[in-house]
C-alpha cells in the first residue's frame, strides 16, 4: 500500500485532513458517518480550507469524532455545536467553521439554536447526520424517526397522531433563512452528489454569504437491526419518501457562478 | 455630567449595570454574548453602545443556553469573551460552566442576582449563591467574586478577565439587583495607567494567523472511570493550587470579638456599619467578609474566629453562605447565629439588632 | 464615622419620585459628597407607590437601604401608609397637605420590569397642553393631580421628630405649572437636608434639562421658581 501510494498510482483513501491515527475510526460497521466524513474531508482537501478550520462535533454518535479530523476540533454539548461555532466564528470571522450533528443536537435539543442561526444567517456550515433514531444511547426516536417505524421509545411504531410528524430540517430551514443561505439534503446512497453539496456549503461560507444546512440521510444498521440489503433499502426507499434529496435553497450568486 | 473616558482617572456616578459594561471595555474584552434579563439588561444597553465605538462586537442570542455557549466560542477563537445573566438565566448558563469547568475554558459571567427560586422577583437576593459557586455538574472547579458595590465592580470585573486566561477556570462576578441598579461614585481608570497588567488571550483553536499549527482535539467526554478520575484530579490539583492565589477575604477586630459578623456582598456593607456602630459603643464585636466565595477563605476564618464565642450569619438567603461557612469550619464547637432573609435586603440597623440580642 | 443623611422620598407613579432622588443624588456627587440612590422597584408597582432612598455623606455610605429616614417625604396617603416603618423619633416628616385624590394607576401590567418606566400622570387634567408637544414626547409626564380628595390624613402620621405640611401640589397645580410638582418636592428636600447648597441642584438640573431649557427658557423659570418655592416653605419651618 504505502508503495503504491510512493509511486503516486493508488489513490490514498482517505483524505488528507484526516487524522490517519485514530483509523480505523470508531464509527459501527454499516454506519453512515464515515461515508459523510469522507465526503467532507475531501472537500476540505479540495478548497485547501484545512489551516482556517475549526470543526465542532456534538454530543451522540457524533462526537466520535472528536478525534477524526487532523483539525482543530471541539466536541461540544448536546445541542450546543451551532451556538459554539457561531460564538467562535463571530470573535474570528477568518476561522471556517463546520458543525457537526446529528437529528437530535439538530432538530430537538438544538433545534432554537439551528432555527436562530438560520434566521441571523449565520456565516457557518452545519452539517447534520439524519439516521432516524438516537444511535449512541441505544436507538430512541428520533424528530426524524419516519412514521410506522419501531424505536426503543416507540416500540409499536411511530404513532404520528401522538408524537408528530417527521422534522424536515432543510426545508424549516430553507423557510427562514434569509437571502445568502445554501440548504441542501444529500445522502449516502450519493455519495459524489452529497460530497458536491458539502463542497459548496463550505464555498458559500467562504464567500461570506450566509449559513449552509446539509442535511445527509445516513444509516444506522445497528439500532434499525437490519441486514446491508436492508440497509440501503431503507436509506434508498423509505427515507427518501419522505425526505427529499436534492437542494433546497440556493444563493443567487451561486447560481450565476460568481 | 461629563463625557466618560477611561483615560486617566476619572470618577463617576452611574448604576452598577454601566459600571460593567466600562470595566469591560477597561479590561479590553472583545465580545460580549447575552440574552435579555432582569435586572441585568442594561449591561448589554451600555455594552452596544459602547461597542461600535471602541471597537467591540456583540451577539444577542436566542436564550441563555446559547449565550454561555456561544461565549465558549468566543474564548475557544483566543477573544476575550463575557456574558451576563441573573436567576433562571443563572440556570441555563450552568450547562456551560460546566463545560468551562472541563476543559478549563477562560469564560466570564457576571450575575445579578435576583429573588428565587424561580422567577420570584426582579429586584434582589443572594439566593444563586450556592449555584454559582457549585452549580455545575462537577466539582465547582471555578471562581467567584462576591463584590459589594460599585468600586468593586468594576476592579473585580477587569480582574475576572485576568483570573480567567491566567489559571483557565470560568469566573463569575457575583453581584446581585440592588447593585445593578444602584448609583453610587466610583473612579473608573485604565488598569495598565494603574500597573495592572491585562493577561492577553489567545487562541486556544482556530488560530487563523498561524494557518501550519499543530491541530488540536479538545473533548469534554471520556471513556472509562479512570481517564475522567486523572482528568478530574489534574483539575482539582490546579484549582487547589490557584485557589491560595487567588482567595480574597476582609476581617476587621476578629481578634478580641466574641462576636464575629459574618456576611458577603452587598450584605457586607451593612456588617460593616454594624460593626463599627458596635464597636464605637464598646461592644467586642468582629467583621469577616468572604470577597471570593469560591474558593472560600476557609482557613482564615477559623484563624479570625479562633478566639471568637460566636458568629452571626446575615444573608440575603436561606443558609447559601452559612452552608459555605459550615463547610469551611467543619469540627469547630463555634455557636453560630442567623440572619436570613431570603430575597430581602439588610441593613446595617437590623444586624446591630440582631448582634445586640446576642 | 463621617455623618449619613438618609433621605426617602415616595409618592405615586406619575408624582416623579425617582427623577428628583436621581437628581439629588447627581447633585450631592457633583458637590464632591458620597452619594447613594437605589429605587424601590417590583412588585410593589402594583398598587402604584414608588419609594426612592438616597444617601449623602462626606464619608462611607454602608447598606443600600435603611430603616430610619433622617427625612421621610411621602407625597400621597398610600405613600404614608407604605412608609411608616422609615418614621422614627429622629425622622423628619414632609408631607403634600394639598386636598387631592392619589391617582389611579390603570395598572393591568402585572410584574412591571423595567423599574423606571414612571407611568404618565393618570389623573392630570391636560397639564401639558402648553408646552410644545414634540419637547415632552416620550417623556414619563409627571404632574401634580387635580381630583379633589381627601389628602393625607395628618392621624396617619406617625411619631417623629418634626412634621412639616406644604401645599405642593395646589402651587404646582394654581401658581407654578403642574409639570414641576416634583421640582416643588426637591427644593423642599434641599433645605431639610441641610447639606447642600441651591445653587448645586441649579447646576444638576442644568445638566439634564439645560438642553431643554435652551429651546424654551420659559421651562428654567419656571423649575427654578419650583425650587425656591419649595426650598424657602422648608427653610422657614426648619
Amino acid at each position: 500500500m504505502q508503495e503504491l501510494k510512493e509511486q503516486g498510482t493508488l489513490q490514498p483513501a482517505m483524505p488528507t485532513c484526516w487524522n490517519e491515527e485514530t483509523k480505523p475510526h470508531k464509527f459501527c460497521p454499516g454506519c453512515g458517518h464515515g461515508i459523510i466524513l469522507k465526503a467532507l474531508g475531501e472537500a476540505i482537501d479540495e478548497l485547501g480550507i484545512k489551516g482556517k478550520m475549526v470543526y465542532g462535533c456534538d454530543i451522540g454518535c457524533s462526537l466520535l469524532a472528536w478525534d477524526f479530523f487532523a483539525i482543530d476540533t471541539v466536541q461540544t454539548h448536546h445541542g450546543r455545536t451551532t451556538p459554539v461555532i457561531t460564538g467562535m466564528k463571530r470573535a474570528n470571522p477568518d476561522i471556517i467553521g463546520v458543525a457537526y450533528m446529528g437529528d437530535g443536537g439538530g432538530y430537538a435539543i438544538g433545534s432554537q439554536h439551528l432555527f436562530n442561526a438560520a434566521v441571523r444567517n449565520e456565516k457557518i456550515t452545519i452539517i447534520l447526520c439524519n439516521n432516524c433514531n438516537y444511535g449512541m444511547t441505544g436507538g430512541q426516536m428520533a424528530p426524524t424517526t419516519l412514521p410506522g417505524m419501531k424505536t426503543e421509545t416507540s416500540p409499536y411504531g411511530r404513532d404520528i397522531e401522538a408524537t408528530g410528524a417527521p422534522t424536515k430540517g432543510p426545508e424549516m430551514v430553507a423557510a427562514v433563512a434569509p437571502e445568502g443561505a445554501y440548504v441542501a439534503r444529500g445522502t449516502i446512497a450519493n455519495p459524489r452528489q452529497m460530497k458536491g453539496f458539502i463542497k459548496k456549503a463550505l464555498e458559500n461560507q467562504i464567500a461570506g454569504r450566509g449559513l449552509s444546512f446539509v442535511e445527509c440521510l445516513s444509516s444506522c444498521p445497528t439500532n434499525w437491526r437490519t441486514n446491508a440489503k436492508q440497509t440501503w433499502e431503507f436509506v434508498e426507499k423509505d427515507m427518501t419518501e419522505y425526505f427529499k434529496v436534492g437542494e433546497l435553497r440556493v444563493p443567487s450568486e451561486m447560481k450565476e457562478g460568481k | 455630567m461629563a463625557e466618560v473616558s477611561l483615560k486617566g482617572e476619572q470618577r463617576v456616578f452611574m448604576t452598577g449595570n454601566e459600571v460593567i459594561a466600562w470595566a469591560a471595555v477597561a479590561a479590553k474584552v472583545d465580545i460580549m454574548y447575552g440574552y435579555p434579563i432582569t435586572p441585568q439588561n442594561e449591561i448589554m444597553h451600555y455594552w452596544t453602545r459602547l461597542a461600535p465605538k471602541h471597537n467591540k462586537k456583540f451577539l444577542q442570542t436566542e436564550d441563555e443556553i446559547s449565550a454561555g455557549f456561544t461565549s465558549l466560542g468566543g474564548v475557544l477563537s483566543g477573544r476575550k469573551a463575557f456574558t451576563a445573566t441573573a436567576g433562571p438565566g443563572n440556570v441555563l448558563m450552568q450547562e456551560s460552566a460546566g463545560m468551562a469547568e472541563m476543559m478549563r475554558l477562560p469564560m466570564v459571567y457576571v450575575i445579578q442576582q435576583r429573588g428565587g427560586p424561580s422567577t420570584a422577583t426582579v429586584i434582589y437576593a443572594q439566593q444563586e449563591t450556592t449555584l454559582t459557586t457549585f452549580g455545575g455538574n462537577g466539582e465547582g472547579h471555578r471562581i467567584v467574586y462576591s463584590t459589594a458595590g460599585h468600586q468593586e465592580l468594576f476592579d473585580y470585573t477587569i480582574k475576572a478577565f485576568n483570573s480567567a486566561w491566567t489559571y483557565r477556570f470560568p469566573t463569575f462576578i457575583l453581584g446581585d439587583g440592588y447593585q445593578a441598579k444602584m448609583r453610587e461614585p466610583l473612579t473608573i481608570y485604565d488598569p495598565e495607567e494603574r500597573g495592572i497588567t491585562l493577561v492577553k488571550p489567545e487562541p486556544i483553536l482556530g488560530d487563523t494567523e498561524r494557518p501550519d499549527r499543530p491541530y488540536k482535539h479538545l473533548r469534554n467526554t471520556y471513556n472509562t472511570e479512570d481517564e475522567l478520575y486523572n482528568v478530574v484530579m489534574a483539575n482539582q490539583r490546579d484549582w487547589d493550587a490557584m485557589a491560595d492565589k487567588v482567595v480574597e477575604w476582609d476581617a476587621k477586630g476578629c481578634e478580641d470579638a466574641d462576636i464575629i459578623i459574618v456576611t458577603h456582598g452587598i450584605v457586607s456593607r451593612a456588617g460593616l456599619g454594624a460593626y463599627n456602630q458596635l464597636r464605637a459603643e464598646g461592644k467586642k464585636v468582629g467583621y469577616f467578609r468572604p470577597i471570593t466565595v469560591r474558593p472560600f477563605p476557609g482557613k482564615q476564618l477559623q484563624e479570625a474566629m479562633k478566639n471568637a464565642k460566636k458568629l452571626l450569619i446575615a444573608e440575603s438567603a436561606y443558609g447559601q453562605l452559612l452552608k459555605l461557612v459550615q463547610t469551611h469550619t467543619y469540627g469547630s464547637t463555634i455557636e453560630i447565629a442567623t440572619l436570613l432573609k431570603p430575597g430581602v435586603g439588610i441593613t446595617s440597623e437590623e444586624i446591630y439588632e440582631e448582634c445586640s440580642k446576642l | 464615622m463621617a455623618r449619613v443623611t438618609k433621605v426617602a422620598l415616595a409618592g405615586e407613579g406619575g408624582q416623579g419620585v425617582q427623577s428628583i432622588a436621581e437628581i439629588l443624588a447627581e447633585a450631592a456627587n457633583e458637590e464632591g459628597k458620597n452619594a447613594l440612590y437605589i429605587p424601590n422597584f417590583g412588585v410593589e408597582q402594583r398598587g402604584g407607590v414608588s419609594i426612592a432612598y438616597v444617601q449623602i455623606s462626606d464619608g462611607h455610605i454602608g447598606a443600600p437601604k435603611f430603616i430610619e429616614a433622617d427625612i421621610l417625604i411621602p407625597l400621597s396617603p398610600r405613600a404614608v401608609h407604605r412608609t411608616t416603618e422609615h418614621a422614627g423619633k429622629n425622622t423628619i416628616y414632609i408631607y403634600d397637605n394639598s386636598l387631592v385624590a392619589e391617582g389611579e394607576v390603570n395598572d393591568n401590567i402585572v410584574g412591571l420590569q423595567y423599574f423606571d418606566v414612571t407611568p404618565p400622570c393618570p389623573t392630570a387634567d391636560q397639564p401639558n397642553k402648553d408646552l410644545p408637544q414634540d419637547m415632552i414626547a416620550g417623556e414619563p409626564k409627571t404632574c401634580s393631580f387635580s381630583r379633589p380628595g381627601p389628602g393625607i390624613d395628618p392621624k396617619d402620621i406617625p411619631e417623629v421628630k418634626k412634621v412639616i405640611a406644604i401645599p405642593a401640589n395646589d402651587i404646582a397645580k394654581d401658581e407654578l405649572h403642574p409639570r414641576v410638582f416634583n421640582i416643588i418636592i426637591l427644593g423642599a428636600v434641599i433645605a431639610a437636608t441641610e447639606v447642600l447648597p441651591l445653587d448645586a441642584i441649579k447646576k444638576a438640573l442644568e445638566a439634564k434639562l439645560g438642553h431643554k431649557f435652551e429651546a424654551n427658557p420659559k421651562l428654567r423659570d419656571m423649575n427654578y421658581q419650583a425650587l425656591e418655592r419649595g426650598y424657602n416653605l422648608i427653610k422657614g419651618a426648619m
